[in-house]
């Protein structure tokens, strides 16, 4: 076998055997993303009735509520940005990361403090390589979160926010994480949490202009409203996980669809070209031997004259 | 037909129970609160504890709620909690151990929950 010929045919075989992989990789995200919506699914019963619940007490009474009421000059602001523990997911992480930067940029030119908050390794790999300041960060649960985990980088937020801005508390929380559309379209986006826009929140829950009705408060209103907005907000930052890894693995899924398509043109290519090379050896041994066999007989006829 | 109220209990990550009732006993921070058919709109905080359902076939549902939050109106019951179990989901060997574990330990939270779960298991 020729040297080009061998060339070609190893790195086909390496070709194939990642193939294999992608291929391999693409069918467990797929069934990755179905899971994950299921979650998805399961959880919006509760967000939808916490988000009910919250509108009811917001617009039926008239407390005044710190996570509620906008302070007049926020000075320090919380950005939450929700990234992956693992790559190969194309531009998934580039596109939260860079959401989380423009939001960040946008605060500071309004004269705010950003503090982050960085859930996945991708994300606070990205800052601590660029020697950013990082308030908290957690790892390890991105791929399949549990509520008990929201409850977890919830805690130091609402800590946060409670606090006096003079003592490093925070005015506002935002959060970046990346939307679950469809399986083809997952878009990174920013959201204010914290403090509620109650007529945002309304408008999402009011569908048919269903009218709230007057409730009774049990124990009263200022602590039903202590009690539920840390609820909210655990719900929504659990609901954003969720979205997170469902969209991170739609991702995944479709760079490794990509990846295995690639891999088999790849192998086309490289068959067509490894045909042609044995083809020129065949080509070119036949031409040695006729070429041989007519030297030879040029000199057997040379000698018998 | 006797009155009945639509009920629908939630966990965080799932909906762990839904369907009519005639009567709802759930426990509040001021104290256990029975809700009917017809109640005024309320809303309230949830203490853990169990939740009893009457159901409008004469059965009874119970389940172990750790924190979270009960709301009625339109004849419509949600009950919202961060841990819910039905008292058939529960392992009471496990519960058991588990209260023993948090008794050792001195952890009241767990202790709490531990119990919670005895009693609506035993109820069942």
């Amino acid at each position: 076998m020729g040297a080009q010929l061998r060339v070609y045919k190893r790195r086909i075989r390496s070709v194939s055997a990642t193939k294999k992989i992608t291929k391999a990789m693409e069918m467990i995200a797929a069934s990755r993303v179905v899971k994950a919506q299921r979650k998805v699914a399961a959880s919006t019963p509760y967000a939808t009735e916490l988000t009910r619940a919250v509108t009811a007490v917001g617009t039926g009474s008239n407390t005044k509520h710190p996570l509620t009421t906008e302070a007049e000059t926020p000075t320090r602001a919380a950005v939450l940005l929700l990234t992956s523990d693992r790559g190969l997911a194309g531009a998934f992480n580039s596109n939260a990361i860079k959401a989380a930067e423009q939001l960040t940029e946008r605060l500071e030119r309004e004269g705010k403090q950003v503090d982050s908050y960085i859930v996945g390794r991708r994300g606070v790999a990205h800052y601590n390589f660029r020697d950013r300041k990082v308030a908290e960060s957690w790892t390890g649960f991105t791929d399949e979160p549990t509520y008990a985990d929201a409850k977890k980088v919830a805690a130091p937020l609402i800590e946060a926010i409670e606090k006096d801005t003079a003592v490093g508390g925070v005015d506002e929380l935002h959060i970046v994480y990346t939307e679950f559309v469809s399986m083809m379209t997952q878009t990174a986006l920013d959201a204010r949490l914290l403090p509620l826009r109650l007529d945002e929140v309304a408008e999402e829950t009011r569908s048919e202009g269903e009218i709230l009705p007057l409730y009774d408060f049990e124990p009263s209103a200022e602590d039903v409203l202590d009690a539920l907005l840390p609820r909210y907000v655990e719900s929504r930052i659990y609901n954003a996980l969720l979205q997170s890894a469902a969209s991170k693995h739609a991702a995944t899924r479709r760079a490794m669809k990509s990846a295995t398509d690639n891999a088999g043109e790849l192998i086309n290519t490289l068959s067509r070209l490894a045909n042609a090379a044995r083809q020129a050896e065949i080509t070119q041994e036949i031409s040695e031997i006729v070429g041989g066999a007519s030297a030879l007989a040029d000199a057997t006829a040379g000698s018998d004259r | 037909m006797a009155a009945e109220l639509h009920v629908e209990l939630v966990a965080a990550d799932r909906q762990v129970w839904s369907g009519e009732a005639t009567l709802v006993v759930a426990r509040t921070t001021s104290g256990d609160i029975g809700v009917m058919p017809g109640h005024q709109p309320l809303l309230g905080v949830l203490e853990s504890g169990p939740v009893t359902i009457r159901t409008s076939d004469g059965g009874t549902v119970v389940a172990a709620v750790h924190g979270g939050f009960v709301s009625f109106a339109d004849n419509k019951l949600s009950l919202l909690a961060e841990i819910a179990e039905l008292s058939d989901e529960i392992d009471v060997q496990r519960t058991e151990r588990e209260l023993e574990r948090a008794k050792a330990e001195g952890d009241a939270a767990a202790e709490r929950r531990a119990d919670v779960r005895l009693r609506a298991a035993a109820a069942r």
